[in-house]
């Protein structure tokens, strides 16, 4: 396997990332900030999974059961899946397989932030009862190299080599709509009984003067980093943006989130963000809510950001700016019109509630699409669209229990509706909520900064929705969800032993805390009567 | 004894608490203008809010003989004259605009200072401090009907629709530099008492589904076995109360819970007291018998010999249960000002924190607040410099609404209160 680069001939035309192609790389040069990936083992056995660089396309069958464009995580689903229940299936991925997820989102974030959590315990270890080593130095680019060798690893998963031996025919280049049931790829021609776009979504850059001038990093590029920037300033406090801003606070750098809206975390419930806010505070992390980045300007080598929130202009001096403000759905230069697909820039493709485009026989699923733009829903949105393209299926998606968590620490998780949501609807909801300083492994860990808080129906055990601020946050949100899948009240609950210690232990507590409020006053007084009998 | 086990605070240390706080409406007073200052603290400038509070302690202080009828009378119409006289232009050194004042105004001139904001909040504050006057002082003399007519015309010339700059909830302030404040009076808290006045008004009522808009932002929990509608500062649960006794009345949604206001404030003081007595963060002082978490002064990394302190600080703050901020910093007049809602427990409390921590009171006024986790070289608590009005007044108003319920009673008269509470959907008890 050779390394990768813009010589190799199957990228040239298949809109390779800047993330193969490091001198495209908009990111400004200061200090000894750096965006250029080595391209040690570990890249090279990603590549060879995701985008042989030898890799050439094979001859299309006559007419395919399902056409996939885009191979993340929704595009990579659908065609695992569909193939092994015997459809013959192409898949089209004009950059890297696995997409977001595998590449420049969720693995790679997900391993820095490991990494930095390390670092923060390291700092506190006295809290633990262990010594604090005496200097703790951070190894930036040893922290990168471990990302990388994760990010190779899953990547395996993903492979090309997986998708051919499953029976799919993988092609890469970009992929062209040219009728109502066929497409052509880099001048190949398609044809399809059914086609599904699952093309991503990209950065949604703020157009701010000077932004482009000076250099900034998103998502796609961030990780690509060999040193740690000095000072970094984080525009926009969406999830990625707050994990991010932590993670390079805790490998020392000087971070600043500064966002437009006037609340933290605004889509969250206001304790939620509350803590985070505060956890971040612990960490260093400046936050400037209320306020918006007006101009970007490099002066004598120094980029400097102005900032106004009201009628107050500040400016700060940074090293890097690292954008996430929002993504945009991937609907460029697929000429979907010429398959009768409609689509906007902002939302996507348009889909109904069985993920069909304007054209019955495209469907869509995932980013492309989708306003929960999460990996698993686009997991769970593919097979939506196997069921419903393949099998004649009328799977709705509004009928999906989708979960969500921001890997800050404390992790946020969320599942189901927020009590603002169900008072707009006219449901009467009660909140039963355990603070994590109650449950006695969150103690022993350390870990008590956070809460579980069950939403339910008034006057039932029916579960509404649930919020969790935990450190693991993200694993105790799956039994609130199966819970709600399958029709489990939060009395049952109660009935569930669950082990002690864990953290999951709150679940058990708000429940038992459901169970007392049953104890009516006359409830009470017959239970008494009956023991003194 | 109370459910604390400790004896309660007397009746004659409630009698002196609530005349030492009632005395800084004296000292922080400019008399030709009425303005009171925000704090004791050097170059303190007035805030509107905190003369709210002292329009409606004079009515007290005239019962309690502290202070001659004449006197509050003179005093309220130099305050109520220099609203009605103030500048409305809403200019950056304006008084005011649309009926409403900046929050911060010099103590001589009356111009805006620090930048502040047209606040929302604290003009509902003023208005609802003058209108307890104009029930008070209801005399035919001409001082006292001179009096009526300015609270009239100033609470009349509130153009509380304005205030929601077209959104269906009050924004929370304006600047004439920026505009609206990007934030509104969302989620539950102290501002009851904004939209029953804003609702309230004959000249420029809100959209009666204001209110429900701003409800539908609550939050109705299950913590610690108490079932509330959650706030985290303590105070939230009381300002609005100072005024309005909502006891037996029920808006649609304490209908549906089956609750009051007032029920609620008191299982927030008993929450309170759970949290102290968890101590989560294992701060000194946090007990049952000590607690009182909620907006204050407090400690900061801004202070020469708390440079190098290790722990976080907040300094001036929104502090709450159960998730914070909380850096170890309690108040002695939250706990106290919970006293209508819950005497059995906020009595013995406020004895024992007064027992433990006498350096939290100077001459009998609560300092904003203490912290015993930082303790000095004395090993007595830090404790905020000077006094803030604020705390003064919901001391003065939350006792008498215990003792009496004076304000209580002439603010259930107040015919616009009434109406809106009807219009925010109150019904039952003494509506």
């Amino acid at each position: 396997m050779s390394a990768p680069g813009c010589g190799a001939p199957d990228f040239a035309g298949a809109g390779c990332s800047r993330f193969l192609h490091p001198q495209n790389i908009t990111m400004q040069q200061h200090d000894d900030t750096s965006a250029t990936t080595p391209q040690d083992a570990y890249e090279r056995e990603r590549l060879d999974n995701v985008h042989p660089a030898d890799w050439r396309n094979p001859q299309p069958a006559g007419r395919y059961s399902l056409v996939v464009v885009g191979a993340g995580t929704a595009g990579l689903v659908a065609a695992h899946a569909a193939a092994a229940l015997g459809a013959k299936v192409a898949l089209i991925e004009r950059n890297l397989l696995g997409g977001d997820c595998l590449n420049v989102g969720c693995v790679p974030s997900k391993a820095l932030i490991r990494t930095s959590r390390v670092y923060a315990e390291m700092r506190r270890a006295e809290q633990y009862g262990a010594q604090t080593p005496d200097d703790v130095r951070v190894d930036f680019p040893a922290a990168m190299k471990h990302m990388r060798g994760i990010r190779a690893r899953i990547s395996r998963a993903d492979s090309v080599r997986r998708l051919v031996a499953a029976g799919v025919d993988v092609f890469f280049g970009q992929a062209r709509f040219t009728g109502t049931d066929t497409l052509t790829v880099d001048g190949t021609r398609l044809r399809f009984k059914k086609a599904l776009i699952a093309t991503g979504a990209r950065p949604d850059t703020p157009s701010i003067p000077g932004l482009v001038e000076a250099g900034y990093l998103t998502n796609e590029n961030v990780f690509d980093l060999t040193a740690l920037p000095r000072r970094l300033l984080v525009v926009g406090g969406g999830p990625l943006g707050c994990e991010l801003a932590q993670a390079f606070c805790r490998f020392g750098a000087q971070t600043i989130i500064a966002q437009r809206w006037p609340l933290f975390l605004p889509q969250e419930e206001r304790d939620a963000a509350q803590l985070l806010s505060d956890a971040f505070a612990r960490d260093g992390i400046e936050v400037r809510l209320n306020t918006d980045v007006v101009r970007v300007r490099v002066e004598a080598g120094q980029t400097l950001v102005d900032l106004v929130s009201d009628d107050y202009q500040s400016t700060v001096a940074v090293d890097a700016i690292l954008v996430g403000t929002g993504r945009l759905p991937n609907v460029e230069g697929l000429d979907m019109g010429a398959a009768g697909v409609d689509c906007d820039a902002a939302t996507g493709v348009r889909v109904n509630d069985f993920l069909q485009t304007s054209n019955p026989l495209i469907y869509a699923a995932g980013d492309a699409c989708l306003e929960h733009k999460f990996t698993h829903t686009a997991d769970a949105s593919a097979r939506i669209v196997v069921r419903n393209a393949l099998f004649l299926g009328r799977q709705r998606l509004s009928a999906l229990t989708i979960p969500w968590c921001t890997y800050t620490d404390p992790e946020i998780a969320h599942v189901g509706l927020y009590v603002r949501q169900a008072r707009e609807r006219g449901i009467p909801v009660k909140t039963f909520t355990i603070p994590m300083h109650d449950v006695d492994r969150a103690i022993a860990d350390g870990e008590e900064t956070g809460f579980v808080k069950i939403h339910i129906k008034e006057r039932t055990d029916r579960i509404l929705g649930a919020t969790i601020v935990a450190s693991h946050a993200g694993e105790m949100i799956n039994e609130i969800t199966l819970a709600m899948v399958a029709g489990i009240g939060l009395g049952t609950l109660a009935s569930v032993i669950h082990a002690y210690p864990t953290q999951a232990d709150a679940i058990k507590k708000a429940a038992d805390a459901y169970n007392r409020t049953r104890l009516t006053p006359t409830i009470r007084w017959l239970l008494r009567r009956w023991l003194k009998g | 004894m109370t459910v604390t086990g400790q004896p309660p605070m007397t009746e004659q240390t409630l009698d002196q608490l609530q005349h030492a706080a009632f005395s800084y409406f004296l000292l922080a007073v400019n008399p030709a203008n009425g303005l009171i200052a925000d704090t004791t603290r050097d170059h303190s400038p007035a805030s509107i809010g905190v003369v709210g509070f002292a329009l409606s302690a004079y009515p007290i202080a005239v019962e309690r003989g502290w202070m001659t009828r004449a006197d509050a009378v003179e005093r309220s119409l130099a305050t109520l004259r220099f609203f009605r006289d103030s500048d409305q232009s809403g200019s950056p050194e304006a008084t005011g605009y649309k009926g409403f004042y900046y929050h911060f105004l010099d103590m001589h001139t009356g111009a805006r200072v620090w930048r502040s904001e047209l606040s929302t909040i604290d003009t509902a504050l003023l208005i609802a401090g003058a209108l307890t006057a104009g029930r008070y002082f209801a005399e035919k003399t001409p001082e006292e009907t001179e009096l009526r007519a300015l609270v009239e015309t100033l609470y009349l010339r509130v153009d509380w629709r304005w205030s929601q700059g077209g959104l269906a909830t009050i924004r929370q302030g304006w600047k004439p530099e920026s505009g609206f404040l990007n934030y509104g009076w969302d989620g539950y808290n102290e501002s009851i008492v904004l939209y029953v006045l804003a609702l309230g008004s004959p000249t420029h009522s809100i959209a009666g589904d204001s209110f429900e808009a701003w409800t539908a932002t609550y939050q109705w929990e299950n913590l610690y076995g108490y079932e509330f509608l959650y706030a985290g500062p303590l105070f939230i649960h009381q300002f609005s109360h100072a005024w309005i006794d909502f006891r037996g009345i029920q808006d649609r949604f304490m209908r549906e819970k089956g609750c009051d206001y007032f029920e609620n404030s008191r299982r927030a003081t008993y929450v309170q007291r759970e949290y102290a007595r968890r101590n989560p963060h294992g701060f000194a002082g946090y007990d049952e018998s000590s607690w009182g978490v909620t907006a204050c002064d407090g400690p900061s990394h801004q202070e020469p010999e708390l440079t190098d302190e290790p722990r976080r600080l907040f300094g001036y703050a929104a502090r709450g249960v159960p998730y914070g901020p909380d850096d170890g910093t309690l108040c002695g007049w939250a706990a106290l000002a919970s006293l209508p809602f819950a005497p059995e427990l906020v009595l013995g409390t406020a004895r024992t924190m007064l027992d433990r921590y006498p350096e939290n009171l100077s001459n009998l006024q609560y300092a904003s607040s203490f912290n015993p986790t930082i303790s000095r070289d004395d090993k007595r608590a830090w404790v905020s410099a000077g006094l803030f009005g604020l705390d003064q007044g919901i001391v003065v108003m939350m006792i008498e609404n215990h003792r009496t319920q004076l304000i209580w009673r002439l603010m259930r008269d107040c015919p616009y209160v009434g109406a809106g509470l009807r219009r925010a959907g109150f019904r039952g008890g003494w509506l």
